[in-house]
């Protein structure tokens, strides 16, 4: 349970990051930034970097910051300055009750937001809340930024679509403008904290007769990457309170659940579809408060 | 292996080190430093065994490797004691109420507990067991846990009211 050799560079800048990842050859070379998800990757030695580059220290990399139509992370904002932050509560409600179930106190401290992301873990729930509400990443490289949606970047599960030169630099979630929103998020794990065997998270706006005008509704754990349930969204629109639980069960046909030590595939499906369910209670009874 | 130099501020003292990056903070604490108050467990971050202040919030010494501490403070168990190095009232407590039994999640248990009260003099009951939920206890003595932190926080507030 030792990591393997490394070499270690503490960063400055993000240039300076870039060049060191243009430059690896045929090293791999990765980012430490938390290292919540890294370091135990490496010390059971599922990942074994060449080099280490600790970008704590380039202070542009952190912070939260409300542009009113969204808010941007920087990839390295703790976890923790998530769950503090009052542009988060006050902004994404969802996002707020996500970081809530996010690992502990001492994970929470070191873990971002970034590397929540990068690492693409099926279970993780700042994925899913940036997921559902369809965040935007900027990714950079000596040769210039991209902007990404994050639709489309969970590839497997711990795999992602960003290539060895790219550093995510920052995740841009829009804020709703719709008078009337509310949010759920609902989990199921072994005890409070620890990897999410299914978690759901949903968004919905109200029109003036309680009836949804938007939804965004996501769920993790359940397959392995982070799912964005477009079926079911566009089918909750015009439903109202009382008038979902038929399509539920749409559920089932957007998301492909796998049989692991945790839970069974079966298991999994029957959880997601009350997961859901809650969720998408939850967000409207708050929207309609 | 590759060895780095680095500072480590540990407990108020700074010692100079010649360590390689892949040395984790707590092997670093523990077989360097010989302060072996830090217990190791899962080294995977799951046990909270490691835990340690680094810069006044707890974290996972085992997730950490001790290169990256360089410049930041990093207070251990051995750290809660009072000045004249008897127990903490924390500590007190905790032998008080019979809060440990083979001891090993203990300097854990009181890294996680004394930040919640740093946070929150007067914690419910729900406030400290999401505090320590990711330190485990293999002897499952959570209830004299619970028990002695609320202990801490009743006098804390009684010493603050009469002082």
């Amino acid at each position: 349970m030792k990591a393997a050799a490394f070499d270690y560079v503490r960063a400055s800048s993000v240039d300076e990051i870039c060049r060191l990842l243009a430059d690896a050859g045929d090293e791999e070379r990765k980012i430490i930034a938390g290292g919540q998800t890294l370091v135990p990757l490496m010390a059971m030695r599922m990942a074994r970097p060449d080099m280490l580059i600790d970008i704590n220290d380039v202070a542009e990399l952190a912070g939260i910051n409300d542009h009113g139509d969204h808010v941007s992370f920087g990839a390295g904002t703790r976890q923790r300055a998530i769950e503090r932050s009052d542009i988060v509560s006050d902004r994404l409600p969802l996002v707020a009750k996500a970081v809530r179930n996010v690992g502990h106190q001492q994970t929470r401290n070191r873990g971002t937001i970034g590397g929540s992301i990068v690492h693409g873990d099926p279970s993780a729930e700042l994925p899913m809340a940036a997921l559902a509400l369809e965040a935007t990443m900027i990714l950079r490289a000596v040769s210039g930024e991209t902007e990404m949606p994050i639709d489309g970047f969970f590839e497997a599960a711990m795999v992602t679509n960003i290539e060895p030169e790219q550093l995510l630099t920052e995740i841009r979630i829009p804020v709703w403008q719709d008078a009337r929103i509310g949010t759920g998020f609902h989990e199921t794990s072994s005890r409070q904290g620890d990897f999410a065997i299914v978690a759901a998270a949903a968004q919905v706006a109200l029109a003036e007769d309680g009836k949804v005008t938007r939804a965004a509704i996501s769920v993790g754990g359940a397959a392995p990457s982070p799912v964005k349930l477009h079926g079911l969204e566009a089918a909750l629109i015009g439903k109202s309170a009382d008038g979902f639980q038929d399509i539920i069960a749409l559920v089932d046909e957007e998301i492909d659940a796998e049989t692991d030590v945790h839970a069974t595939a079966e298991y999994r499906r029957r959880v997601t579809r009350k997961l859901v369910s809650r969720a998408i209670d939850d967000a409207i009874a708050e929207a309609g408060k | 292996m590759k060895q780095v130099e680095v500072t480590l501020n540990v407990n108020g003292k700074d010692t100079t080190l010649t360590i390689p990056p892949r040395m984790t903070l707590v092997d670093c604490l523990r077989d360097e430093l010989r302060l072996t108050g830090t217990h190791v467990g899962c080294e995977h971050g799951i046990c909270g065994a490691c835990s340690v202040f680094l810069d006044d919030e707890p974290i996972r010494s085992c997730l950490m490797f001790a290169v990256q501490a360089a410049g930041h403070r990093i207070t251990t168990v051995e750290g809660l004691l009072n000045e004249d190095g008897s127990l903490s009232d924390l500590q007190d407590s905790f032998w008080e109420c019979h809060a440990m039994q083979c001891g090993y999640c203990t300097p854990g248990m009181l890294v996680a507990s004394e930040s919640l009260l740093a946070e929150n003099p007067d914690p419910s009951e729900d406030d400290i067991r999401e505090a320590i939920s990711g330190n485990l206890c293999r002897c499952t003595g959570y209830q004299q846990i619970v028990e002695a932190v609320q202990m801490t926080a009743k006098r804390r507030r009684e010493g603050a009211a009469n002082g």
